[in-house]
């Protein structure tokens, strides 16, 4: 659903980072990281990103997710675990005061370019 | 909670990995070389950051206006236009209000909550390769056709779907997401990041419960479990049930904000 504007907006950055000085390159691969937490369907985004790239640097590009899990804080006894599933409550004193520390990830972590000369 | 991750991402252009490798800065990018021909360019930049810093405008804009933004999102179908036509008849005049809508072809509901009194801009949704969601910009422009002075609260109703607009900031105070017993009652558990994301939940049409198979105690216990401390009202917008505590915990809200 969203991940065509998202493959957008990917496409749109990873063309932003290619060096100023670089007259003609291919992006072969963009490295992402995606928090399990996100609403991202990571197929559904490759399959936008594809149809995104077409016509531009980064077509035919890679699209390599790394996935991070959603780890969370208790507020209340501090205690540090990793959710696996949909159960936001703390794992050992059963707060409901958490806080979650990364899964919510939706970020570009580099792009790898081969230079044609 | 974007916002901070953001914060940090943005600072964090360096390699901490510590392998050695050709390492260049250009243009404000570092460049790494490896054996097999292709360079990788750190790039480590939010996906969405236009959109966020869209966002993050709009979030000032709105606090120079002293405006009270509330972002209400469900399936379609759930009641929000139902439930937000009952809510400003009982807000307005005391607390003037206007609506943005966001609905994808028609102007159904523009016209039902117009009847309100409160202004009301219907946004086109498909500028942003999709037509699931509302972004930071469609709000802005909207905001644009409003006076903004002459209102304390502004509400959204975004586009019907459990699963984008939660990743979406548009620049809101506050998020509503509405649940109506017709669905089932494990989607709080299907869609963790719209429940954990938002402010508030309602139990909408609750008039219904005599008539079907619902286990309304399993549906709250499924909410609590994503997100434990929010408050849920159960509500009917058609035969106004529980409405008075929604709207009390709006005019709360409104209140802290602007005072
Ligand atoms: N029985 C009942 N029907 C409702 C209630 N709220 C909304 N509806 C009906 O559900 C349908 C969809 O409502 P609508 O407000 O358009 O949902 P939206 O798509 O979320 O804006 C309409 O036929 C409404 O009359 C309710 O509390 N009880
Ligand atoms: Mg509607
Ligand atoms: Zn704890």
């Amino acid at each position: 659903m969203h991940e065509m504007g998202i493959a957008m907006e990917i496409v749109r950055i990873a063309i932003e980072s290619i060096p100023a000085e670089i007259d003609s390159c291919r992006v072969e691969r963009v490295n992402l990281r995606i928090g399990k937490l996100s609403a991202v369907v990571p197929d559904s985004l490759k399959f936008c990103f594809e149809v995104a790239a077409k016509d531009t640097p980064v077509e035919g590009a890679a699209l390599a997710i790394e996935e991070i899990p959603v780890l969370a804080m208790c507020k209340a006894c501090g205690h540090e675990w990793t959710i696996t599933g949909p159960v936001f409550t703390c794992s050992q004193c059963d707060s409901g005061k958490i806080e979650v520390i990364s899964g919510r990830e939706l970020d570009i972590k580099s792009i790898e370019i081969n230079e044609e000369d | 909670m974007p916002y901070s991750l953001y914060r940090h991402v943005k600072h964090c252009h360096h390699d901490k990995t510590g392998r050695p490798h050709h390492h260049t800065r250009r243009g404000g990018v570092s460049v790494e070389s490896n054996k097999s021909g292709t360079r990788e360019i750190k790039v480590v930049r939010r996906v969405l950051d236009v959109n966020e810093k869209m966002a993050e405008a709009n979030r000032h804009l709105f606090a120079r206006h002293r405006v009270f933004v509330l972002n209400v999102m469900s399936s379609p179908g759930s009641g929000k236009t139902a439930t937000l036509v009952k809510t400003l008849e009982r807000l307005m005049p005391e607390v003037p209000s206007a609506v943005i809508v966001g609905d994808i072809c028609t102007t159904n509901d523009a016209d039902r909550l117009a009847v309100t009194g409160a202004p009301v801009v219907q946004i086109n949704t498909d500028e942003f390769g999709g037509d699931c969601h509302l972004v930071a910009n469609a709000i802005e422009n909207a905001a644009d056709t409003l006076d903004l002075d002459a209102i304390d609260l502004l509400i959204v109703e975004n586009v019907g779907n459990l699963v984008c607009p939660a990743e979406f900031d548009i620049g809101e105070d506050a998020r509503a997401v509405i649940l109506s017993v017709t669905e089932g009652e494990d989607k709080p558990l299907k869609y963790p990041l719209m429940f954990r994301e938002c402010d508030v939940a309602l139990l909408n049409k609750i008039d219904l419960l005599p008539f079907l198979t619902y286990d309304k105690a399993a549906a709250i216990a499924n909410i609590r479990q994503i997100h434990p401390d929010m408050p849920i009202f159960e509500t009917s917008a058609t035969a106004e049930q529980g409405l008075e505590e929604w709207v009390a915990w709006i005019k709360h809200q409104v209140k802290k904000k602007i005072g």
